[in-house]
């Protein structure tokens, strides 16, 4: 903003508005509140007082269309997978998946024998991060939403697309 | 009452519905299944036995040819004394009389080994599947189960023992 730059009184800011929107987006994802299996221990432990996720400006929704990011926190059942391709579709776009934890990445513990997990929820929906970890400690979340913020906020919504 | 006296009343009250089997642990009856319905009626009624828990149904199979089985865990809360009752199947044709009537519990009981070894209780009035989904094909704990190839529209992959991967 080399021109405009120091030109306004102190508490202007001049930015592109594609900055401003990528940092308004990348610091308030809202996630989607659903859990599978044990890791949504460690997703409600993140949220919690202790580490807080608010902090860093997410906050649960308990319905898909004001959600912004879906975190996959557990074994995907092939019932569950179905339901789960459901909520993705029902989420506005713009929406990202954070799948958590070995199961929801891989199958996890049911790799091999689980004629009934669903090997990776990557099958069904498209994953922004992985977070490895069986299950992944609420730090290991954290750092896998700030790398989605990080994500985020690179993305440029107004400009236009070459063809 | 101790075991003995359990089989002895068994046997006494219905002759022929007690099937002699050695390799039984102790505490397991191995029960005709066309006298299941009567024998069960008489475990639940009887003021002597009064087994008025059900405390599990669960579903064995014996492997290749051998028999499916349910296996019915019973406790009298009245006299705390216990009973494993057998039931043998054919593999073809699995089918015993539903207890769901006699012990409410039996209703999830019955449907769980239902989805999982195919085992039709006749009777049951809701008899569906209650884990897998509606439309999954096979019964998963037989020995003989062979993964479907997809489920709707999602691959199922086939996992050998040693090649991985199929």
């Amino acid at each position: 903003m080399g021109l405009l730059e120091n030109k306004f009184q102190d508490n202007v800011v001049v930015a592109s508005l594609d900055k401003i929107l990528g940092w308004a987006r990348s610091t308030s994802p809202w996630y989607f509140q659903f859990g599978l299996a044990c890791c949504a221990i460690e997703m409600m432990a993140s949220a919690a007082s202790r580490h807080d996720l608010e902090r860093i400006g997410m906050m649960p929704r308990s319905s898909p269309r004001q959600a912004d990011v879906m975190i996959v926190a557990g074994t995907v059942t092939m019932k569950m997978a179905l339901r789960v391709k459901k909520l993705y579709e029902q989420m506005a776009d713009p929406k990202y998946v954070i799948s958590m934890g070995s199961c929801a990445t891989s199958g996890g513990p049911y790799w091999q024998h689980g004629y009934h997990v669903l090997k990776g929820v990557d099958l069904v929906v498209p994953v922004d991060v992985y977070v490895p970890g069986c299950p992944p400690r609420p730090e290991a979340l954290i750092e896998g939403l700030l790398k989605l913020q990080e994500k985020i906020q690179t993305e440029r919504p107004l400009t236009r697309k070459l063809a | 009452m101790t075991f003995n006296e359990i089989r002895e009343a068994i046997s006494n009250q219905f002759s022929g519905s007690v099937v002699q089997n050695d390799e039984l642990a102790n505490g397991q009856i191995e029960i005709n299944s066309e006298h299941w319905l009567e024998v069960a009626t008489f475990l639940k009624t009887d003021p002597k036995l009064s087994f008025d828990q059900l405390e599990c149904i669960t579903g064995v199979d014996t492997g290749d040819d051998g028999p499916l089985q349910s296996h019915y865990n019973l406790h009298s809360m009245e006299h705390r004394h216990k009973v494993e009752i057998i039931i043998n199947h054919d593999r073809n044709d699995p089918k015993v009389s539903s207890i769901e009537q006699i012990w409410r519990i039996g209703d999830w009981f019955e449907r769980e080994t239902y989805d999982m070894f195919g085992i039709v209780y006749e009777g049951h009035r809701d008899l569906r599947r209650i884990l897998c989904p509606d439309d999954w094909e096979g019964w998963p704990l037989r020995k003989d189960y062979e993964t479907q190839e997809s489920f709707h529209g999602i691959l199922v992959p086939k996992i050998k023992e040693e090649e991985g991967w199929e």
